[in-house]
């Protein structure tokens, strides 16, 4: 099968349980190439574990898993990933090209080498996500979209196929959310990576995504945003009156079990 | 400890202080060991420059004090049973550096476990104190740092000891650098993060058991963190840090060797001292730089 064709992700019977706790069981899922791929649910549902189970670093408890094709490693190339924003101290002793050069040599063990092809490949980088002109700047000292595009130009310095991000517009204001998210979204474009984007909050990322995956109470669904962010679907998944009311293009989710949560900033209408 | 140099007397006595301190009989020897008290100060500062700027960047501060407490009674009880010092305050390190690592791995967690340990491990370390008999100036000089006398022995067990740092540093550093900035991205990477945590926790504890031999248990901050924390007021270019944290390091331990080999006086004041008016310098620059 050509690589054109052959899903990013493929996950098969696919089940995750903490001791009797399930949190998501009999889940076959294809990622294709360039697609855009949201999972949402509340704190604990699994959205995590299911990132952790593409990088690797969680075993599936039942089913296969497969990236590119093969079950996933650790340290795999092949993936980028871009982590929750948490804010760096202001003393951390980072420039913002440091922090990218990370994601190009971090996980080489020794000293840096041969300075030269790095630095280009950081120059390059910063471009890319616009963040050329605090390129030198302390990271610290830097605002949490500003740090976050950083980390995006880390996660995609290895051109990855697959590019996950976890919860990565959290705690970043509008104007931010709207900027990285365009980002990753570029990305995807250009490389015709696909994306898996965990979020409670799917508003920010709605224009761009594909299929989303809405985890639930150890129940899934797996749709196009239209298919699953329905009143009635997400009652049937929780099994209590849920209403979806979409305005402007957004989506609000109104008597949401889960949505005590979600006391986020300006994050109200949160999924 | 200290072949070299006479003991001092409990009751201060200038005249046989003074007299104590400035041996001129055997100039050569006099030299030799001055000359290894200065390579141990060299090497003590290109160690504790590079290691300082990872325990600023991890936030180490306070386990680094916890450490030293532990290296205090590992030290204080070889000299009770009359075993090697270095070994002793090698192994109380060592021990500490790993219970930290394996129950608290980032700052906020482990904060609580060095709180425990701490006052441990300084409570042991006095118990054994009070329980020798032996010369008093080797009591103070673990705690509060020795006057100067590096025999050639210790110089080359430090100088083991500074290798394996250095190596062992050498090898881990982007790794150490991703973890240490970004745990989750370097986790994602595939880094054994807990392992490079764990490992660096034990270089840690060596470096701490070097400093101990000369500044004192009780200062040891001066040389991890200090400089670091220098330099960082300064730049914030992973390279220049080091290079710079080095030097600072190098100008309070070698300049504190020099200036306390004229005096009475442990080395250990003159090296807090240098140590802290290069940070405040270093505050000074920044601050005059931010408002421009």
């Amino acid at each position: 099968m050509s690589t054109a064709t052959r899903p990013v992700v493929s996950l098969r019977g696919a089940g995750l349980a903490f001791g009797d706790r399930v949190l998501w069981d009999g889940l076959d899922l294809d990622i294709r190439p360039g697609e855009y791929f949201a999972v949402l649910g509340g704190n604990g549902t699994g959205k995590t574990s299911f990132l952790k189970v593409l990088l690797g670093l969680l075993p599936l408890t039942t089913g296969t898993v497969e990236v590119s094709g093969e079950p996933p490693r650790r340290g795999s190339g092949r993936i980028g990933y871009v982590p929750q924003q948490r804010a760096f101290a202001a003393s951390t002793p980072l420039r913002a090209r440091d922090l990218v050069g990370l994601g190009v040599d971090g996980h080489r063990w020794g000293i840096r080498l041969g300075t030269r092809s790095v630095r280009r490949r950081v120059d390059e980088l910063l471009e890319l996500v616009g963040a050329g002109s605090y390129a030198d700047a302390p990271v610290g000292t830097l605002s949490g979209g500003e740090q976050q595009r950083l980390r995006i130009a880390q996660a995609i310095a290895g051109d990855p196929e697959l590019l996950l991000c976890d919860e990565a517009l959290l705690s970043l204001d509008l104007h931010h959310q709207h900027a990285v998210s365009e980002l990753v979204d570029e990305q995807r474009r250009r490389t015709d990576a696909a994306v898996v984007f965990v979020t409670h909050e799917i508003n920010p990322i709605i224009e761009h995504v594909d299929r989303v995956l809405y985890l639930a109470g150890g129940r899934f669904r797996v749709g196009t945003p239209d298919e699953v962010l329905r009143g009635d679907v997400l009652s049937e998944l929780y099994g209590t009156r849920i209403d979806v009311v979409r305005t402007g293009g957004r989506v609000v989710v109104v008597g949401h079990p889960d949505s005590s949560h979600h006391t986020h900033d300006d994050q109200e209408m949160a999924l | 400890m200290s072949p070299g140099v006479p003991s001092l007397p409990a009751a201060l006595d200038w005249d046989r202080v003074v007299s104590s301190v400035f041996v001129f009989e055997d100039y050569g020897e006099l030299l030799s060991l001055l000359s290894s008290s200065i390579w141990a100060g060299a090497l003590l500062g290109l160690v504790g420059g590079v290691v300082g700027t990872f325990v600023m960047m991890r936030d180490l501060a306070f386990s680094v004090h916890g450490i030293a407490e532990l290296s205090f009674a590992g030290a204080a009880a070889a000299l009770l049973v009359g075993a090697d010092v270095v070994t002793g305050s090698l192994a109380g390190s060592v021990l500490a550096a790993l219970v930290m690592a394996l129950m608290g791995l980032r700052a906020r967690e482990s904060n609580s476990v060095v709180g425990v340990l701490m006052p441990f491990g300084l409570g042991l370390g006095i118990l054994f104190l009070s329980l020798y008999q032996g010369r008093s100036a080797n009591k103070f000089s673990l705690l509060t740092g020795q006057i100067v006398s590096v025999d050639p022995v210790q110089l080359t067990s430090m100088a083991v000891l500074s290798a394996v740092v250095l190596v062992g540093l050498s090898v881990m550093w982007r790794p150490l650098t991703f973890a240490s900035a970004d745990p989750l991205a370097a986790e994602a990477k595939g880094l054994p993060v807990r392992g490079i945590s764990v490992v660096f926790m034990v270089l840690l504890g060596v470096a701490v058991a070097m400093s101990v031999q000369i500044v004192g248990a009780l200062l040891v901050l001066a040389l991890l963190i200090t400089p670091a924390a220098a330099a960082m007021n300064l730049t914030a270019s992973p390279v220049r840090i080091v290079v710079l944290s080095v030097v600072f390091a190098e100008l309070a331990m070698v300049g504190g060797i020099l200036l306390a080999l004229g005096g009475s006086l442990p080395i250990s004041p003159y090296v807090t001292t240098i140590s802290f008016l290069l940070w405040l310098l270093s505050r000074a620059a920044a601050t005059v730089r931010s408002r421009r």
